[in-house]
């Protein structure tokens, strides 16, 4: 980091701006690019605690019998490795990218509220402290599952509290940090930055940023309730009490489906930027992506209870989240169509970004039709809670989420540092990881299929193959992301210099800016020429 | 530091480097903390003292040097917009909180309380594990949770205390905006009447609120731990007496600054925060009034 | 890269479409879902297929357009970019309508199918499962016969961290109970099922049922053995209820209907002497 602050002051030629140093710097900071550094570092490190975790669960599950780990043990790491990973890992790296791109695609100098912006982040580090220490307290960590379900989860034991309360300082960070994004868009834009030129990416963290601020306060009410029953004999969960455990279910579940997408729309942007820049080739259907991705947004609050097809619902109640589910796979087909298209009659290359935009294309799409399949009413009652669903939520999430955050971190970093990173070692990482991904997940849809179930130490012994196949690519591909953070590392202490464009095709107002762009981006508003240059369509 | 020369508000004000955030930080993670101590029965409650203190202070010293800055004048109108936008939507935030709290209390009359009363596919929940419970509202279960020795308990009738209670929020609303006109028309002494009118109303509703509950728990025998009539109750108009109490404490405050000469009838985000934050508390209470008195 | 990306996908097809016995015993083997014995398992493991085609064919078609761009305009091969193209109405309003379509296609049959699965009416045999942490009772509804069936002794002892035995060894590790549950074939039988304390979920996958069990509710499922199919069907918990949920098993006998008879005689018996000449042991009312 030291090096990137290093890199990030370089060109610093904003005249009337003495900021601190040191520790102070990052402490006290208030710029959207130390900032957006801080959130996308605090995130790689939780990818590799995460990582770490599902390592652990991977290894337990090598081979059936209980080898390692106590079954609590292995229930909390897995209820934590979702939470790291959600909550710690793709979550920051978003809001990462947000602070460090949105100000310069909008032609903005900062974010709106850069104070709140820096308490946004700062809460983070103390809420995973809290999370982590569950790890040391009495009856170990949380191991209720990252759904919480009580009156499962009303059985913890001190590590209880502190998980609920870890969730309510995710929940203030990531709504601060989405009013913050909302503000920088809607009132920071400069003139002739109209709504309908507004790059991808910024159109998709805009809508995710509604979805946070709709949904997290949701979440933050659900867990209170845990607290009440579990401490204050409110009994909302409790059956005798004329409470109803399934009603957690749908109050967890209509934060819980938003979520998976807020995870998913920024990597949709990502994705708009880098096919096109790859293909030489205006995105195609510009508009059509943009009302794309807000159906998705809005079905994303009616489909919630089809995480609950099997609790006993009314008939009447499972069709339709039946159908409204069913129905998300058109906007995003819309999606994969267009993304398609803008490769078509292109001119494409193919760098470490368009590689993993690529792998996202095809992995995301395969992740999406076993979602449509779960969707599936009758059918999910064979899938649900079995291996078949933790393959598809990893494909969406794994080389959808996670590829796309790596696909925008290659494609902006030369900006960022003013350096090219060594491309040949990055399509090396791309390429494991690629090959590896699908040895650790796509066996996992036959586990799921012969009848494994999820969340489960050890397992009937005709599981075994496919196990062992799935935990080997789990450890290669785990391997391969240790060169991740090399690539970065090395590209921030320095490589070949780029000029203001680090790609040939790339078009957008931060290509307009120097590489590293200055401490505060656009401190005066860019002209209406570069805005016309920038929007590429 | 920027603010030494003449303030420039051609440009959009980036503060420089600020102490208070990561001071807030450390203060909601003591709270947090302190929490859980005595939650996990680790330590005494004034585990909690240190970590309000400390976000006292953090309140106070933000909004002291922001509002520093606004009197130096050097916010432009769209730095004034920013805290606007940003404002709207926190209270946004804050609805879909009290929404989750609507929709369980929705959820168990209408579909919970129903089915352990045998209706719709759940006849078998009545016939095998609640016979003989109905399931109508007002209900503490089929199990009578907490209430009176016998189970039983009585609701707070709408048309008593509730009744004067959205009285007196009514008219608050009525009165802040008799001060916002005051304030927009320069009219210094009705502007802080009213506002102190507006947050005297606001703290009487409180007390009557805590009234209210003194009288819950000695008579009625409803309690937090009533069933879910208790729960749903208490945890819906207790998070809105929080949020009435925050609110009269923020309208405190913005009269001070009133009559410290704040405020000029064009720039008066503050003020309208306040006066937004008071209208989304009587909302809130209107609905509670209905759904959880009332009806 | 395509054909990386792709060969796991066609691997799946192409064992799919030779639909691997359901009890294979070789694990490279199991690959798709079981088609069960019953009825309804069957139509659930059609909808299942029709499903896996569906996305398959399209992902063939979306998968080789990708392919075919990907291969075709790259600037290597000295492809100019057709910059002019940048959206068509037409394409837009296909391709959304023709995914509507497939989507109604699949949800008509997917529809007739769940309204069949939640027909509870005329059941001939009612049984109430209860759950609780970590095993399961059983009650015969007005017959009096009930007992608890939980993990059998040989996994219970193997599965012990560092218990030392190799688990292969132990016949039908994990999936195996001391009391099974015991239903005539060719009768449908409904279950209603509740827990103690808390949310488990009761799944035999050659059934095709898969309902929660929720502390303070009951819920009802039903399934009906083909006559000619008598066996012994095993199945899991499948709602994480705590640190023993992976060790909580569901066995189900099924018998012809006059073994079945029989064998409830045989329980009441036991159960319920009718004189007060108990019998000191009584194996299936094993107390928990
Ligand atoms: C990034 C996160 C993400 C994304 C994007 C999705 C996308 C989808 N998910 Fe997924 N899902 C999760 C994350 C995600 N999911 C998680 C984490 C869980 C488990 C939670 C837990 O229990 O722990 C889960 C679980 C889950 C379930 C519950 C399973 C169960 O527990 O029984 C269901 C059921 O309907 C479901 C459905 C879908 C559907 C229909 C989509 C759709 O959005 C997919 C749409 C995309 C496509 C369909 C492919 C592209 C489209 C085309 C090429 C057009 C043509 C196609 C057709 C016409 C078919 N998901
Ligand atoms: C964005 C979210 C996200 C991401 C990125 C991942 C990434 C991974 N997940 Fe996870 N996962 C979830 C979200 C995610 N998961 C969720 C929501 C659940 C459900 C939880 C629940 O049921 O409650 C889940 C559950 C889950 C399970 C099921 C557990 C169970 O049901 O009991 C498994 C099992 O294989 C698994 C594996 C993995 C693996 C191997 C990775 C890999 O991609 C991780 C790769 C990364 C690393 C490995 C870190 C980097 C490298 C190092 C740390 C160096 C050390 C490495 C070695 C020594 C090899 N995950
Ligand atoms: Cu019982 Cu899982
Ligand atoms: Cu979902």
């Amino acid at each position: 980091m030291a090096h990137n602050d290093h890199a990030a002051t370089a060109h610093d030629h904003d005249a009337h701006d003495h900021k601190p140093h040191g520790w102070r710097r990052w402490v006290y900071a208030t710029n959207h690019k130390d900032i957006g550094t801080m959130y996308l570092v605090f995130a790689g490190i939780s990818f590799f605690i995460g990582g770490a975790m599902a390592m652990l669960i991977r290894l337990e599950l090598f081979k059936p019998g209980m080898q390692f780990l106590d079954p609590q043990f292995f229930n909390s790491m897995t209820t934590m490795h979702a939470l790291e990973m959600i909550f710690g890992a793709v979550m920051p790296a978003w809001t990462g990218l947000a602070n460090w791109m949105i100000p310069m695609q909008v032609g903005a100098p900062d974010m709106a509220l850069p104070r709140l912006n820096n308490f946004s982040f700062w809460i983070l580090p103390f809420a995973f402290t809290l999370l982590l220490a569950t790890l040391f307290v009495p009856g170990g960590g949380p191991a209720g599952g990252w759904t919480m379900y009580p009156p499962l989860m009303l059985q913890g034991g001190a590590a209880f509290p502190m998980t609920i309360f870890a969730i309510h300082m995710m929940g203030i960070s990531s709504i601060l940090g989405a009013i913050n994004v909302v503000v920088t868009i809607m009132n920071l834009r400069a003139p002739g930055m109209t709504l309908l030129r507004m790059p991808l990416f910024v159109w998709t963290w805009l809508i995710t940023a509604y979805l946070l601020i709709a949904v997290m306060p949701v979440l933050a009410g659900a867990v209170t309730m845990l607290l009440t029953d579990h401490f204050f004999g409110t009994t909302f969960f409790t059956a005798a009490g004329g409470g109803d455990p399934v009603m957690f279910q749908h109050i967890f579940w209509f934060f819980g489906h938003p979520e998976v997408y807020i995870l998913i729309l920024p990597a949709f942007g990502v994705v708009s930027e880098i096919i096109p820049t790859f293909s030489r080739k205006p995105l195609f259907g510009y508009e059509a992506m943009v009302y794309a991705t807000a159906s998705i947004a809005f079905l994303s609050f009616i489909v919630w209870a089809h995480h609950m097809f099997t609790v006993g619902m009314p008939l009447a109640g499972q069709l339709f989240f039946m159908l409204s589910t069913m129905l998300i796979a058109i906007p995003t087909g819309v999606k994969v169509f267009n993304w398609t298209a803008t490769m078509y009659r292109g001119s494409l290359t193919f760098e470490p970004p368009m590689l993993f935009a690529l792998s996202f294309l095809f992995l995301f799409t395969i992740g999406g039709f076993s979602g449509l399949m779960l969707a599936i009413v009758p059918a999910d009652y064979q899938y649900q809670d079995t291996y078949f669903v933790v393959a598809h939520f990893h494909y969406v999430l794994v080389p959808g989420a996670v590829f796309a955050i790596m696909a925008a971190i290659y494609y902006w970093l030369p900006k960022w540092t003013g350096n090219m990173y060594d491309q040949t070692l990055a399509k090396w990482h791309f390429w494991l990881s690629t090959i590896f991904v699908n040895v650790l997940f796509f066996p996992q849809h036959f586990l799921g299929l012969a009848g494994m179930p999820r969340r489960i130490p050890d397992y009937a012994v005709q599981f075994t193959d496919w196990n062992m196949v799935s935990s080997l690519g789990g450890f290669a591909f785990g391997l391969t992301q240790l060169l991740f953070p090399y690539i970065v590392w090395k590209c921030v202490r320095g490589g070949a210099r780029i000029g203001n464009r680090a790609w040939e095709g790339a078009h957008g107002l931060e290509w307009e800016l120097p590489s590293p762009p200055p401490f505060h981006s656009w401190t005066d508003p860019p002209s209406d020429a570069l805005i016309q240059r920038g929007a590429a369509h | 530091m920027a603010q030494a020369h003449a303030p420039d508000t051609s440009h959009y004000y980036v503060p420089h480097a600020s102490h208070w955030p990561i001071i807030g930080s450390v203060a909601l993670f003591s709270i947090m903390l302190g929490t859980v101590t005595f939650f996990n029965g680790w330590a005494g409650p004034w585990t909690l003292v240190p970590g309000l203190a400390l976000i006292a202070c953090t309140f106070f010293g933000w909004f002291y040097s922001v509002v520093g800055e606004n009197q130096q004048g050097i916010y432009n109108t769209r730095v004034d917009r920013s805290f606007r936008m940003g404002m709207m939507w926190f209270i946004f935030s804050e609805v879909m909180f009290f929404a989750a709290f609507f929709g369980a209390l929705f959820y168990a009359r209408v579909f919970a309380t129903a089915w352990l009363g045998g209706r719709s596919v759940h006849i078998f929940s009545n016939l095998m594990l609640w016979p003989h419970y109905d399931g109508t509202w007002p209900t503490n279960g089929p199990g009578h949770v907490g209430g009176h020795a016998d189970g039983t308990f009585e609701t707070v009738p709408a048309f008593g205390l509730p009744a004067i209670n959205t009285l007196i929020l009514l008219t608050s609303g009525v009165t802040v905006t008799i001060a916002h006109h005051a304030l927009r028309a320069g009219k210094r002494g009705v502007l802080a009447l009213f506002l102190a009118l507006t947050f005297i109303l606001g703290f009487s509703f409180v007390a009557l609120q805590a009234h209210e509950y003194g009288e819950a728990y000695r008579e009625l025998g409803l309690k937090l731990s009533t069933g879910i009539y208790g729960s749903t109750f208490f945890m819906l108009t207790g998070f809105h007496g929080l949020h009435v109490t925050i609110g009269a404490i923020m309208l405190t405050v913005v009269w001070l600054r009133v009559l410290r000469g704040h405020f000029s009838p064009e720039k008066h985000f503050a003020f309208e925060a306040v006066a937004w934050y008071w209208h989304f508390v009587d909302v809130v209470w209107l609905g509670l009034f209905v759904f959880v008195y009332w009806l | 890269m395509m054909r990386k990306i792709l060969a796991p996908l066609l691997t799946l097809a192409a064992l799919a479409a030779g639909a691997a016995p359901a009890h294979a015993d070789s694990g490279w083997s199991l690959l798709n879902m079981p088609q069960g014995v019953t009825a309804m398992s069957r139509q659930i493991y059609g909808l299942h297929m029709l499903m896996f085609w569906m996305c398959t064919a399209i992902a063939l078609v979306v998968f080789s357009v990708m392919a075919y761009s990907i291969f075709t305009f790259r600037k290597s091969r000295g492809a100019v970019p057709d910059t002019s193209m940048v959206h068509s109405t037409t394409v837009e309003i296909i391709w959304t309508l023709v995914p509507i379509a497939i989507l109604v296609a699949t949800a008509v049959p997917a529809a007739t199918t769940l309204i069949k699965t939640e027909d509870l009416r005329n059941s001939q045999l009612t049984v109430r499962v209860t759950a609780y942490q970590w095993g399961w009772n059983y009650e015969y509804l007005n017959s009096g016969v009930s007992f608890f069936s939980r993990l059998d002794r040989a996994s219970d002892a193997a599965r012990q961290l560092g218990s030392g035995v190799d688990v292969t060894t132990i016949p039908h590790y994990l999936l195996n109970v001391d009391n099974p549950l015991v239903v005539p074939v060719g009768t449908k039988v409904r279950l209603l099922i509740t827990a103690n304390d808390v949310i488990h979920s009761w799944w035999v996958p050659q059934f095709g049922v898969k309902k929660d069990a929720i502390p303070g509710f009951v819920n009802e499922a039903w399934f009906n053995v083909d006559a000619d199919k008598p066996g012994l069907y095993r199945g899991n918990c499948a709602e994480l209820c705590g640190r023993d949920h992976g060790f909580m098993p569901i066995v189900v006998d099924a018998r012809p209907k006059e073994d079945f008879q029989s064998w409830l005689k045989a329980e009441q018996l036991q159960q319920h002497p009718p004189e007060a000449s108990a019998p000191a042991s009584a194996p299936a009312a094993a107390a928990p």
